[in-house]
């Protein structure tokens, strides 16, 4: 008996809505794709502080109220951890798109990420610094 | 069934392993349907000798591929549970006590049974130049080109890849757009680009820069993972993402003469 | 429904792109197809580790070359094609290497020479221990810059037609839809390789089965030399995974259960530390994998679940060599041994490699049929003789797959374009049919493949007898007769590879039953063919190549064409000495 194969027929599996729930490493890629959105606010945020200084002392003082409320500190903390989690993927993903070859030999991550981390610490105590003295 | 005189001499305990095998006919079945299967659970046994003893033994209807058995054909890619993996490196016993689930490699259309369809890549390959371009640049006569170890080492790395697929399954992009390049394509373009020898990089810029190239990525890296044989694709996009941007950047800025 | 080509190459390993890339070099007008059961890439020269002969070395000759491969071959091979071989060897590897091959290199840039068995100079290029898998996708991308190559991916040719002595094209199955098809041709290239499966332990692919070497044999080609079957001596037990010669050139020793270098016992040299060329673990596969059965009979191997080994030891050569010369090795230990050769030693032993013989033909790839060809392990010119040398089956599919492209283009220029043989085309349409909806007994394929392995391993071994071959041969024709009773359960046509592994079955008891007919009738010793009861090299009767022919009954009829013979007359084969 012949089966009646429609030999034109393949099948697609469908690829489901929360794909990425299902494997850790899909999941961390949509946090990191996630956090931009994060990263974005960082920068509003400091666009409305700018605005507010150049507006007065009173839209200033306006803003750091807004700044104390629960809800605003609640989101510039998650916006402060997906942003160290944002940079640090960018960090870990850079020796992999820059190969840098030093006398034919590959660099190890670490020397090309190294600089980076190094760099970060750096203006990281300058701010620091500014803000203490 | 590869090596008979084995057979005779790993009659152990006589404890088996459940495969569950995805099993599609279109004609037959709308979708994949499960299948359990009893196989001998030997500690030397890989998932793909498993398939062979249901082939053998239990039911001949199973398609699957499979050839060279020692990692280096590429021709038995799967899903073993849930991961994409060459079923040939991949042992039952670590699995035990089962079951283990043998799926078609996902992000390609199924065929049959196991067997999905690859032409596709087929098809981008041939699309990204993976071959020595030239320019009409003759080759030294009766002599090599030298190539010393370092420009070899250079791109070896991505002259590895045994197009197995296991990083297309792995690349959520490509499952979502199947018009992706993909992480091997883009790998063994990379592999003539870099090689001293060649000078086409020109021409694939057109591919790999255009819509479906590597800005398509968005580096998930699983392709990377998921290698078996430590190519390391997605550091090849990100590399060319790179390139691709100073390329494109220098073209905007020199007029074409000079380029 | 037909199509059509001008030359049709079965087989997409090395030697099919090969003479699909000298086709289309050659005449780019001409149309040139590829029908391979499986994607190009697949095909086993992927699985070619050590590396590829070609004299280039300072202090080498292409003389010393030609000496190596036929004294390596015990005289038996035709000594014109070997000066031819080794002439064109070189130029080979050198366009490998200007189509972007990563051959291994020297520091100042040139490429790298190692050492191998059998050779008196340092003479096998290499690319690691992946050469084949490198020559292979080499060639496979560089032809796609040929867009005349067409393709025929995942097809599988039941038959050759052959009409009035010559051929007309061949009928396939594509595999994919199950259509069955025909696909005329002016010519045919033969390049599937060899038949490692009709052996329970290889180190060969599945999809050896020696497909090409079949359709020939039915077509009313005469097959060469099948008595002469390779072992090599370092398989991993349990899979037959080959461990490459190149561990060996690379410094490793064979050692038996007392830890001894026992080859020093088997007139192959004296031990060193360092390898010596021509000698010890260098020596030639016959020697080697002989001298292990007898290490097994005085009771000096060593017991595996999977009988007798012997071990392989490279650990002083340290991880840093290995990684570099030798990485494939270590990485093979450890995925399928679980063992790391930089600590442990490495269990090995002989394992079916190679078929020295296979489809008559001449220096141009052509066999006694006309616009038949056939190229690479799937042919037997011979520059193999009776033991082929390590390192020699690369280059030889580059250089006589290019040749047959060529003589295949010639061929075109000649002959006038052929009509479809239809009624042959027809017949074979419904052969193919019929056995797909045939139902099966209570029999099954994997016992009678099961079978035809074992009688082969037990008849026609490392070591054979008239007895041990007889008893083999009845086996195989019991096997014959239920073979042609047996069906499939899979009826369908999508993807049916049960009806593929039929197929196959029917091609290897074909080739088998060559194996041990021609072994059976050659009564003496030479090379991989030693026979207990005829220990010793006939040249008064034997320096001869077998030809068998296909009967249509009864065992295929042998007739012996004399060795051509131009510059070495036979002499001893000496190593270590």
């Amino acid at each position: 008996m012949t089966a009646p194969d429609d030999t034109a027929a393949r099948y697609r599996r469908p690829v489901p809505v929360l794909w990425w729930t299902g494997r850790r490493p899909y999941l961390l890629f949509m946090i990191r794709e996630f956090s931009s959105v994060f990263v974005a606010w960082s920068v509003v945020y400091l666009l409305l502080l700018v605005r507010a200084v150049a507006a007065g002392p009173a839209a200033y003082r306006g803003f750091m109220e807004l700044s104390a409320s629960w809800w605003m500190l609640a989101l510039n903390v998650a916006a402060l951890a997906l942003t160290l989690f944002h940079t640090i993927t960018w960090f870990v993903v850079t020796p992999k798109a820059v190969a840098v070859r030093v006398l034919g030999v590959r660099l190890p991550a670490f020397m090309v990420a190294g600089p980076l981390y190094t760099a970060w610490i750096a203006v990281s105590a300058f701010v620091v610094w500014l803000l203490v003295r | 069934m590869s090596a008979e005189p084995a057979m005779r001499a790993a009659e152990t305990a006589g404890e088996s392993i459940v495969l569950r095998v995805s099993r599609y006919l279109p004609g037959r079945d709308a979708e994949p349907v499960p299948r359990d299967y009893e196989v001998p659970l030997r500690e030397e046994w890989s998932v793909l000798d498993g398939l062979n003893h249901v082939k053998d033994v239990l039911d001949g209807s199973l398609a699957y591929r499979w050839s060279c058995r020692m990692g280096i054909c590429g021709s038995c890619g799967m899903t073993v549970n849930g991961e994409p993996r060459l079923t040939c490196g991949t042992f039952l016993s670590e699995f035990a006590p089962g079951p283990v689930v043998v799926e078609p490699l996902r992000g390609f259309a199924v065929i049959r049974d196991l067997v999905v369809d690859i032409e596709p890549f087929l098809g981008k390959l041939a699309s990204v130049t993976p071959w020595l371009v030239r320019n009409g640049a003759e080759p030294p006569p009766d002599a090599e080109f030298a190539q010393t170890p370092e420009q070899l080492g250079a791109y070896k790395q991505f002259s590895m890849c045994i197009n197995c697929m296991l990083c297309y399954s792995a690349c959520p992009v490509y499952a979502l757009d199947e018009d992706f390049l993909g992480p091997a394509a883009i790998a063994l373009a990379q592999r003539y680009n870099l090689d001293s020898r060649d000078m086409g990089a020109a021409a694939r810029f057109d591919v790999l820069a255009a819509a479906g190239g590597v800005w398509d990525c968005t580096y998930v890296g699983e392709c990377s993972a998921a290698c078996p044989k430590g190519v390391d694709p997605a550091g090849a996009i990100q590399q060319y993402k790179l390139t691709a941007a100073m390329e494109t950047v220098r073209r905007f800025l020199l007029p074409k003469g000079a380029r | 429904m037909s199509a059509s080509t001008d030359v049709l190459i079965v087989g997409g390993g090395g030697a099919g792109l090969r003479a699909a890339i000298a086709v289309a070099e050659t005449d780019p007008r001409l149309r040139v197809a590829i029908v391979s059961k499986v994607y190009p890439m697949r095909s086993h020269t992927v699985s070619a580790e050590g590396g590829a002969a070609g004299v280039i070395g300072i202090g080498d000759t292409l003389d010393e070359h030609a000496y190596d491969t036929v004294s390596g071959g015990d005289w038996l091979c035709d000594q014109e094609a070997v000066e031819l071989f080794v002439r064109e060897a070189p130029r080979e590897l050198l366009r490998l290497e200007h189509w972007g091959c990563p051959w291994s290199r020297e520091g100042d840039g040139r490429v790298a020479v190692r050492p191998f068995g059998g050779m008196k100079r340092l003479r096998t290029w290499f690319a690691a221990d992946k050469t084949g898998f490198h020559l292979l996708h080499t060639l496979f991308q560089t032809s796609l810059s040929h867009p005349g190559v067409e393709r025929y991916d995942e097809w599988f040719v039941t038959r050759l037609l052959v009409d009035d002595g010559r051929v007309r094209g061949v009928v396939a199955i594509d595999i994919t839809t199950g259509r069955v098809e025909t696909i005329t041709a002016r010519a045919v290239i033969l390049t599937t390789g060899g038949c490692g499966k009709v052996f329970p332990f290889t180190t060969n692919a599945g999809i050896k089965t020696g497909d090409g070497m079949a359709l020939a044999y039915r077509a009313g080609a005469p097959l060469k030399d099948m008595e002469f079957v390779q072992y090599h001596p370092t398989g991993l037990p349990f899979t037959g995974i080959l461990i490459t010669e190149a561990a060996r050139a690379e410094g490793g020793w064979l050692l038996n259960k007392d830890g001894y270098r026992y080859l020093q016992d088997y007139d192959l040299g004296t031990p060193s530390p360092t390898p010596v060329l021509r000698s010890m673990e260098l020596g030639p596969r016959d020697r080697l994998s002989q001298a292990f059965v007898h290490e097994v009979e005085k009771g000096r191997a060593v017991d595996s679940p999977y009988g007798p080994v012997v071990h392989l030891d490279l650990r002083h050569l340290g991880a840093r060599k290995i990684d570099a010369k030798i990485p494939f090795v270590r990485e093979l230990c450890r995925d399928y041994e679980n063992i790391d050769p930089v600590t442990d030693l490495v269990p090995v032993r002989p394992v079916v490699h190679y078929m020295m013989g296979g489809v008559h033909t001449d220096i141009d790839g052509a066999t006694p049929v006309q616009g038949l060809f056939a190229a690479g392990e799937t042919a037997c010119v011979s520059i193999n003789g009776a033991n082929r040398l390590g390192s020699n089956s690369l280059p030889e599919l580059l250089v006589f797959g290019a040749r047959a492209g060529v003589a295949a283009v010639e061929h075109c220029a000649r002959a006038a374009p052929a009509g479809e043989p239809a009624a042959l085309a027809a017949d074979e349409r419904r052969r193919i049919e019929t056995l797909r909806r045939r139902e099966n007994g209570r029999d099954s394929l994997a016992a009678v493949r099961t079978g035809m392995q074992r009688a082969l391993e037990d008849g026609a071994g490392i070591y054979r007898s008239a007895d041990s071959l007889l008893k083999a041969g009845e086996t195989l024709r019991e096997l014959q007769e239920r073979y042609a009773r047996l069906g499939v359960r899979d009826h369908s046509t999508t993807f049916n590879t049960e009806l593929i592994a039929l197929l196959e079955l029917g091609n290897m008891l074909d080739v088998a039953e060559t194996i041990v007919r021609c072994a059976l009738l050659r009564e003496e010793s030479r090379g991989a063919h030693q026979r207990t009861d005829f220990p010793r090299r006939d040249d008064r009767r034997f320096l001869a190549n077998s030809l068998v022919y296909r009967q249509d009954d009864g065992p295929g009829r042998v007739e012996y064409l004399p060795v051509r013979i131009t510059r070495w007359p036979p002499a001893e084969r000496v190593y270590g000495r």
